[in-house]
């Protein structure tokens, strides 16, 4: 609590506490057209109320990943957002109100990034309003930073979960059942994977202290999206040095090669001006370029960040007609708009 | 007992709300850094509720009354703290008063047996959510210990007191374990290696809990 540190943290609060509920206020004021909110449960909700008929699509998580997921609130990508206090996960009662919120009668799917408290958490959700609403899930596991065994809770959901939301969102749009907007969000889940590097920490408000410390000439790789350190430490290198790190063990896990194409998606942690991201998104382009992957569509920005932190990461999705096609579909959120 | 648990219950939270920027600290060097202050707002929260309890109804026996209070303990557990803290510390509330509820009211166990029981059924229903054993450096290696202890205890004939002091040292041992233990299971478990090192916040704080519920009962103020 603010209470137990030392001093107030320089960060924009009136108080501490009310970061979230805050911040989604001002988000409700900058786009009433398109969001409102449950102030009662933290949850940011579609304008306008489920659309009968349509899958509901619902995903959440801690906050300071901003603008995941409130901002992709809107036609064409989810019907509502639970907001965690920051890096924490959202409780039961926030996502069963959520699910409710957005059930249009052909049922809910919960985008879940694979993260223990997050799982946990939606499970107990999914069980409350257990035969009442029909509820699928899908969690996302992108992260290649992260051994995929019996030694870790599993690959974390990251960037991957942008497109997920964006993909499966179109499909419910269309029209679309539960089980085949779920079996796309699996798709795209298993067609897609990302990698992470910090160039600094970052300060949750209510701790008021950096993360993890990093020396000046260091760069954490591997990293999560809850300033959790990374799975090892390296000297700062050139850009296209570290595009290297994220590219290759991606592309070797994706097996991808030549006459494949992706969707490249470069996306800043919170703290890195877009001017650099772009420098990044060049030198991802020429390495796969140099492997004769064709970049067929794109993302570059800050869409699913970790408060102030430093950094990018890489997510490749290896795409085909139909996701082009979900991809290139309207959509119209506070985050991501075109085509509507 | 219902006094018993209502007064370890405050006093942990005045203990977490203490220890809260230590838990965080540990919470910082492994996992996400918000582990102190969940747990913080998690016993606040169980505090509102206590105040807020009508009487106890006159007619309920102390082990009906005692489950009521662990069922609102894990549903505010639930509701307030978040991350997976919260789901397991509310689902191991929720099992003891499942536990202590299923009990037969004419010929109920004595006390000591009815903590123990309550204990276990608690700490089953953390590993089965978390599907966790020991070993991984999580709260169950603080309270799987710290529950052998309280059985052995129970069954060579100890008072409540003695059951819960056995408890309360297998889990300080059980969370200084943690301490070169490698990761397996939730966040910290991202860092492979590099967990080495660090005592895990989670065992760390289930420690807390039971030392506090030992030093409330040794209290001889306050009833069992």
């Amino acid at each position: 609590m603010a209470t137990n540190a030392p001093t107030r943290v320089k960060k924009l609060f009136n108080k501490v506490e009310d970061i979230v509920p805050e911040s989604l206020a001002g988000l409700a004021a900058a786009h009433p057209d398109i969001v409102t909110i449950d102030a009662a449960n933290n949850v940011v909700l579609r304008a306008g109320g489920p659309t009968p008929g349509k899958v509901g699509l619902i995903s959440g998580g801690g906050s300071g990943h901003e603008p995941l997921h409130g901002g992709f609130v809107g036609f064409g990508m989810l019907d509502a957002a639970a907001a965690g206090n920051v890096f924490t996960s959202p409780v039961p009662d926030q996502m069963e109100a959520a699910t409710r919120a957005v059930d249009g009668g052909a049922g809910v799917l919960h985008i879940v990034k694979n993260y223990t408290g997050d799982v946990l958490n939606f499970q107990m959700a999914a069980e409350l309003v257990a035969g009442e609403i029909e509820v699928a899930s899908v969690v996302t596991n992108d992260d290649v930073a992260v051994q995929d065994s019996l030694y870790t809770a599993g690959r974390r959901g990251v960037g991957v979960t942008v497109l997920v939301e964006k993909i499966a969102g179109a499909a419910a749009e269309a029209g679309k059942s539960l089980a085949d907007v779920t079996a796309t969000a699996v798709k795209v889940n298993g067609q897609g994977r990302s990698m992470g590097l910090a160039l600094s920490s970052c300060i949750v408000p209510a701790a008021g202290t950096p993360t993890f410390e990093l020396g000046d000439d260091e760069v954490e790789v591997g990293i999560g999206i809850h300033g959790e350190p990374g799975r090892r430490r390296e000297k700062l290198a050139s850009v296209d040095e570290m595009a290297e790190w994220l590219v290759s063990p991606i592309v070797s896990d994706l097996g991808l090669g030549r006459g494949d194409t992706v969707l490249a998606f470069v996306n800043g942690m919170g703290g890195t001006p877009l001017i650099e991201l772009y420098v990044a998104f060049n030198s991802v382009a020429r390495i796969l370029g140099g492997q004769g992957i064709a970049i067929g569509r794109s993302l570059v920005g800050n869409y699913i960040t970790s408060l102030e932190m430093a950094g990018f990461s890489v997510t490749l999705l290896k795409l085909d007609e139909e996701l082009i096609r979900l991809w290139d579909a309207p959509v119209h959120t506070a985050a991501l708009r075109w085509g509507a | 007992m219902q006094h018993a648990l209502e007064a370890w219950l405050r006093s942990a939270a005045t203990r977490i709300h203490e220890q809260a920027p230590a838990l965080t600290a540990l919470d910082q060097a492994i996992g996400d850094g918000d582990h102190g202050i969940n747990m913080d707002r998690g016993f606040a929260a169980i505090v509102t509720a206590l105040d807020g309890l009508p009487p106890v109804d006159p007619g309920k026996t102390d082990v009906a009354a005692s489950a009521d209070l662990l069922r609102l303990v894990g549903r505010t557990l639930i509701s307030t703290v978040g991350g997976a803290s919260g789901p397991l510390y509310g689902t191991a509330f929720l099992r003891a008063a499942a536990a202590l509820a299923a009990l037969p009211v004419e010929a109920p166990p004595s006390t000591p047996a009815v903590v123990v029981t309550a204990l276990e059924a608690a700490v089953a229903g953390i590993g089965a959510l978390g599907k966790a054993t020991t070993g991984e450096k999580t709260m169950l290696d603080a309270l799987v210990p710290a529950t052998e202890a309280a059985r052995a205890a129970v069954d060579g004939g100890a008072d409540t007191a003695a059951v819960l002091a056995a408890a309360r040292d297998a889990a300080a041992a059980g969370a200084a374990a943690t301490e070169p233990m490698l990761a397996t299971k939730g966040r910290a478990s991202y860092l492979g290696e590099r967990s080495i090192g660090h005592r895990d916040p989670g065992a760390t704080s289930s420690a807390l809990l039971v030392d506090v519920l030992a030093g409330v009962v040794a209290d001889a103020d306050v009833a069992v």
